[in-house]
């Protein structure tokens, strides 16, 4: 009895700092990995849609930032509604993002010279309305730049994807600066899932949740993006010995 | 007589201009003049000189109209405010205009592209200013020519005087007087020019070298949809330049609502006190008739409009237009997506690069994808691979070393960018044939692709270019071609 009065109690307190952040208004609502342990971590059980979420290698995909924009594409393609690429480098292989369920009729490609056109096409986007999601590979995030995507994507309801990826890798550090994004991925890939013969199986990442408004960080091993964009928890640990075991045991998505 | 039909494009060709009982060379083409035929020679004496020379009369109502069709394709290409130039050319302003082209010299490569396709030659040279622009396409060898800003001095000073736009007897009698090259002739006192010649000399060196103004006067065509605004006073601030402008895309809605079209391209030229334009174009990906929509477009570059010392009339102009017809809205339909046009165009407009990726069906992976139009009509095909395909795909495959045994096993280790890794698994290889429909030197090529794992888990796409046995199928040797997430 007296739980069901306290959570009625702090939901209610929920609302009201929602109220007071003002974005109680429009029910976003948000989109759920479909993976329990990791929509727990975050506050409304899923990533808000009319928010930035930020993403990042680590390692190798400081530089390539292809297990982030991977991720970022299977999460866009989980949304309805087209989706607006802005970049300046133009490197990405659809196959590959077609691979995890993005079709490419719903992927409009934005192609700037500079990082400024990137984050001025992102706002653009994010204001506009109406769209699954906004991906932008951008370099510097600035807090006044990112503030002003998570205003635009607040006032539409869209959710605004960044895939940090940097020239070097010392330049990295940079990831460390406070931003305005609701929440902030680091992704690392480890070894693939082990297959009962010799061959490359479905690859694993590191995801860590770094930052995540009115949440606690945490991080899991995840299997990459399905055909249809979705992550599953992969059980054991990036520990070698633990593959040689084939472990078989996981929770499909 | 059909002069045409005999016309064979072996022999050298000349045309005649006449006047009277007077017969003269008009135009002569590269074979005519190697042979020594100059513009402006009686034609008797051109016949005399060149056996086998082909006459066609010259025809300079159909020149001008052909000019005239040639500035109206510039102008709606590339540029609000084109003109003709004299009888052999057109101008164009350029600002701002170049940056949706990639830029001055990709904008004048590919004009000289365009003509070169049709068979056409062509001089093209960017400038400060009018005169100089001028100047220097006619006097250039090359095709395309662009004098950075402020180097106009620098240029011009060797070119001939011919090339000033003045009339043919004051260039005689400076050529009388020794004059050759524009730079001599500016260095020149004024006074003693002016005396002689009248104020023209003194007016056309002050254009060329940019001292005053010489704005053009834009090239119309009588079917456009056309809206003025003109101010008996002049205005300044950019609220009210705002409001006009809105209110004459209102005038310009109703007009293309009455006609049943849609506009693809609308120009806002502004007129300035002092006689100086400045010209904003807005390009639509599907014909526009929304007052919003245009609003928006135009919203978002009206600030870029430098008032001076006032403007004193507007006008909006629809270049090119489509049939639109009515649509009816479904209150029920918000189900579907939402139409992103207006998005593509702002992008557009401000010069970035909008597109889709559509599906080749190619097994070769730089060419299994092509660039779309971003609002082309969607395509449903898809790729169909069964084996997975890398994030990032790297412009040109870098070379790799590997120790690997041949003829199919994946290697062992792999040394990219400098780093040495040791294969812990690999899956492979997938074999890809060379297109010998598209290149005849690709008819034995193969490319053995491998996915290789490294310890620490990175994921690379490689292949061995030939099939590790016969040597006519490729190199051997193994690059690197994508990076996998």
């Amino acid at each position: 009895m007296m739980t069901a009065a306290r959570d009625r109690v702090i939901s209610d307190l929920r609302d009201r700092i929602a109220l007071l952040e003002g974005n109680a208004g429009r029910k976003s609502g948000c989109l759920a990995f479909g993976v329990p342990e990791i929509d727990a971590a975050l506050p409304r059980g899923g990533l808000a849609h009319g928010a930035v979420h930020e993403f990042a290698g680590g390692g190798a995909g400081v530089v390539d930032g292809a297990a982030a924009a991977l991720f970022a594409a299977g999460i866009a393609a989980r949304t309805r509604g087209k989706i607006v690429w802005c970049l300046t480098r133009p490197d990405l292989f659809f196959p590959a993002l077609a691979q995890a369920g993005l079709h490419p009729d719903r992927v409009v490609f934005v192609e700037a010279d500079g990082q400024e056109d990137v984050l001025a096409s992102m706002e653009e986007a994010l204001a506009f309305g109406g769209l699954g999601a906004v991906v932008g590979e951008i370099v510097r995030l600035p807090m006044v730049a990112s503030r002003r995507l998570q205003l635009a994507a607040e006032k539409t309801g869209t959710m605004g994807l960044v895939v940090r990826r940097w020239r070097r890798q010392v330049e990295a550090s940079d990831f460390g600066q406070p931003t305005a994004s609701t929440t902030r991925w680091r992704l690392s890939v480890l070894p693939s899932e082990a297959l009962p013969v010799p061959g490359v199986g479905r690859p694993r990442w590191l995801l860590e949740l770094i930052r995540v408004k009115a949440g606690e960080c945490a991080e899991f091993i995840v299997g990459a993006c399905d055909a249809t964009g979705h992550i599953h928890l992969s059980a054991g640990s990036a520990d070698r010995a633990d593959q040689a075991d084939g472990s078989e045991s996981r929770i499909i998505a | 007589m059909d002069q045409r039909a005999e016309l064979s494009p072996e022999r050298p060709l000349a045309l005649i201009a006449r006047s009277g009982s007077k017969r003269w060379i008009s135009a002569a083409d590269v074979k005519a003049k190697e042979a020594g035929i100059r513009v402006g020679m009686p034609a008797a004496k051109a016949q005399a000189m060149v056996h086998g020379l082909q006459f066609a009369d010259a025809d300079p109502a159909a020149d001008a109209e052909a000019l005239e069709r040639i500035a109206l394709w510039a102008l709606s290409q590339y540029s609000p405010i084109v003109a003709v130039d004299g009888a052999d050319g057109i101008v164009v302003d350029t600002e701002g205009a170049d940056h949706l082209q990639g830029g001055e010299l990709a904008m004048l490569t590919g004009i000289v592209n365009r003509f070169r396709a049709r068979g056409l030659t062509v001089r093209a040279a960017i400038a400060d200013t009018w005169g100089a622009a001028h100047a220097c396409a006619r006097a250039t060898r090359r095709e395309a020519v662009i004098i950075p800003p402020g180097e106009t001095a620098r240029a011009v000073e060797r070119l001939p005087i011919s090339h000033l736009r003045l009339s043919a007897e004051i260039v005689t009698s400076l050529r009388t007087l020794g004059f050759k090259t524009i730079g001599e002739l500016s260095a020149t006192a004024r006074a003693p020019l002016a005396l002689r010649f009248g104020p023209e000399i003194g007016r056309r060196i002050d254009q060329m070298f940019g001292r005053i103004s010489e704005p053009i006067d834009p090239i119309r065509a009588p079917e456009w949809i056309e809206v003025v605004r003109t101010f008996a006073e002049p205005i300044g601030a950019a609220e009210t330049i705002d409001k006009y402008v809105g209110r004459l895309i209102v005038r310009l809605v109703a007009e293309l609502q009455r006609k049943g079209l849609g506009a693809r391209r609308t120009d806002l030229i502004v007129e300035k006190v002092d006689g100086s334009r400045q010209a904003i174009r807005a390009g639509t990906a599907k014909p526009a008739r929304d007052v919003a929509w245009l609003t928006k477009l135009f919203r978002d570059r009206t600030e870029k409009i430098e008032p001076g010392f006032g403007i004193e009339k507007l006008t909006l102009i629809a270049v090119m237009t489509e049939p639109l017809g009515e649509e009816q809205r479904s209150s029920l339909a918000d189900e579907q997506d939402q139409d992103i046009t207006p998005l593509i165009d702002t992008f557009g407009n401000r010069g970035q690069r909008v597109y889709r990726i559509a599906p080749v069906a190619s097994d070769v992976p730089e060419r299994s994808i092509r660039r779309i139009a971003a609002a082309a009509p969607d395509v449903t095909e898809a790729w169909v691979h069964h084996w997975p395909r890398p994030v990032r795909l790297l412009a040109r495959p870098e070379l790799i070393d590997v120790v690997a045994l041949l003829p199919d096993h994946p290697p062992v280790s792999v040394t990219w960018r400098g780093k040495r890794r040791r294969v812990k698994r690999a899956d492979g290889p997938e074999r890809i044939f060379g297109e010998w429909w598209t290149r005849s030197s690709e008819f034995d090529a193969v490319r053995d692709y491998f996915v290789i794992e490294d310890e620490a888990g990175e994921r690379l796409w490689i292949f061995r270019a030939g099939d590790g046995v016969d040597a006519a199928t490729g190199s051997h040797r193994w690059f690197c071609h994508g990076i996998f997430a």
